[in-house]
Order: C-alpha cells, then structure tokens, then sequence
C-alpha cells in the first residue's frame, strides 16, 4: 500500500516556504492594506503547513513533530517545489507566483477534501483560503498585466520567470492520493484565462523545465531561507515560549 | 484626495462598514486606499474582517461622503438640545406595564 507521507510532505514544504517568502513583505508592500493582504495569506499558508506536518508526523509514527519537521530538515530534507523557494523581492513575481501556486493548491485541496483521508479536515479548511489567495493573485496580475506600460512589462517578465516552474507541480506521481498530473487541465483552466484577461501571452515552456524540489533538490535560495527560519530553533533546542 | 500617512498616497480612500450579524446595520469602522471598488472590498476583508468580525461588507468613496462641517455645528445640533419633549421621558409607566 502507498503511503501518502511524501505527497503530503510536499505539499506541507510548498506552505511553509511560501509563508516564510510572504513573510519577507511584510512592511514592504505597496500599500499597508497590500502589507496586510500578504500576511494574511502567508499565515493562511502558515496554518496549512502546520496542519499538514501535524497529520504527516502521526502518519510517521516515528515521534517527530510538527516543529521538528519544520526547523530541524536540512534543505536536502525539504520536498516543496522549485517554484517557491527562490526569492520574490519583485511585486509582478510575488503574484504571478501566487497565481500559479493557488490554481494548483485550490485543485489539489478541493481533491483531497472530496476524499476520504488523513488530511480531509486539513484540506476542507485550506481550500476556502487558497480560493481566496487565487483570487488577490489574479485581481493583481489582471491590473498589473493590462496597467501602463511598466506594469505590463514588468508583470510579462515576472511570468516569463516563473511560467518555468508550473511543470513540476503537474509531475506524474502516481503514488499521491491525488496524482498532479491529472490536475493539468484544471489548473491550466483556472490560471490561463487571468493570463488572457491581463493581456499576458503564455511564454514558451524550456526544453527541459526546472524539477528536483519533490525530490530533494534545491537550488541554494532554499538553503539561505532555512538557515533564517530555522536559526533560533536550532540554537536554542526545545526552547519554548 | 487621499494624503495618508500609509505610503504612496495615490490611491483613494473608501470607508469601509461591516456588518456583524445577519439582521444588524452596517456600521462604519474606518477606512482603507485602494486602486479601485474591487480591490477595496477585498482590503477591507482583510484589513477589517480579519477576526470574524462580519457576515457583510460596504465599501463607498470617501470623497462620495457628505459630511457636516464644525462650523455648521450650532446651527444643526444645537436647537435639539432644550426639546425634551423629543424624548419619551414624559411619560410615566403605569405599574404592571410589561414588553415595554
């Protein structure tokens, strides 16, 4: 029988970095209410994680808990994709991400929710907040992709880096409770209109498009964003507050 | 029009209302920038309704709201103060008047 552990983990790394990355604009946004917006949707992500590592750490049985699987993995240890792991200093790149990013949670969450399973309850809560996370992502790619010259650009550069990264959340995996292959046409449905909409043309897929972060291959951003997250708890073990 | 203290200062201000309860007025609780009405109503989800604080949101231009000026203050407010007879004050409760 197949153990949803790795899918799970991988799904609750995606959360967690993503959170800590959101985290970074906190009293960077545009506006305070954007400051606000990003915090909300970080801490959203934030309790995904948690409650994720929470039902992967009883499926173990190993005695690990939730912040040991956070603050004690090396990188190598860490199975969140490509996708969210590098740096997001650039308003375009943080909610063209996010697009990307939501229209494949909202599916692969609605999936798991309508199932029965160990993360159902996770899931049933996560899938009303990532719809609304693909919402703020769209609102803003939609005003930023059809704005002023600028905005056009730079949103149009933004996707031309990140576009590369949506292959290897669709990877095969036919081991998952839900296999992200066959959430291709969903996501593609939900994220392509926005695109069209925001006058943003699909750019071309690489040959070879980035993978490995499912596997525990990660570039070194992923590396600099742990040794941050992870230095309190690591100098001071089983320190509590 | 918008002049806030929260940074760029080019978007407009929207006073936002929450309504806490089905069956309760909107009340107002304050204000937001936003680029347009969308993005409004969104900020004033997460801005205002963060706590479960409601079940609906207004979202209306500041610049849309008309508003009494101090110095019109004797002139509106003023004469109602010596009217009692506005207030149902004058009218004693006969003993064993109940639901009122």
């Amino acid at each position: 029988m197949s153990t949803p552990v790795p899918f799970l983990l991988g799904l609750a790394d995606d959360a967690l970095v993503t959170a800590q990355r959101l985290g970074w604009w906190i009293s960077r946004a545009p506006e305070l209410e954007e400051d606000v917006a990003l915090a909300n949707i970080g801490l959203d992500q934030l309790g995904q994680a948690r409650g994720l590592y929470a039902v992967v750490a009883e499926l173990e049985g190993a005695g690990r808990t939730e912040d040991d699987l956070a603050y004690l993995r090396g990188p190598a240890e860490f199975r969140n994709v490509l996708l969210v792991e590098r740096p997001q200093e650039d308003f375009a790149v943080c909610v063209v991400r996010m697009l990307l990013l939501a229209a494949w949670q909202v599916e692969v969450y609605a999936a798991l929710a309508a199932r029965e399973g160990p993360a159902r309850g996770v899931a049933a809560k996560a899938v009303k907040e990532v719809a609304y996370h693909l919402d703020h992502a769209a609102q803003w790619v939609l005003r930023l992709g059809d704005g002023t010259p600028l905005s056009h650009e730079r949103t149009r550069a933004a996707l031309e880096a990140e576009w590369p990264h949506l292959p290897e959340l669709l990877e095969p995996d036919a081991t998952a409770p839900v296999d992200p292959a066959t959430l291709r046409e969903a996501v593609l449905g939900r994220v392509l209109p926005v695109l069209e909409q925001a006058t943003l043309t699909v750019p071309p897929l690489p040959a070879a498009p980035p993978t490995g972060g499912r596997a525990g291959h990660h570039t070194e951003h992923l590396t600099d964003l742990l040794a941050q997250m992870q230095q309190v708890a690591r100098a001071h073990p089983g320190a509590t507050w | 029009m918008s002049g806030g203290a929260s940074g760029g200062g080019e978007w407009p201000l929207w006073e936002v209302f929450v309504r806490a309860r089905r069956g309760m007025a909107h009340v107002h609780v304050g204000s937001l920038h936003a680029p347009d009405a969308d993005l409004a109503l969104r900020n004033a989800r997460d801005v205002y309704t963060r706590r479960q604080e409601g079940v609906s949101l207004w979202v209306v231009p500041s610049a849309e709201v008309v508003a009494s000026t101090p110095d019109v203050r004797g002139s509106f407010f003023e004469p109602a103060a010596d009217k009692d007879y506005r207030h149902p004050t004058h009218y004693t409760v006969p003993d064993g008047v109940q639901h009122l």
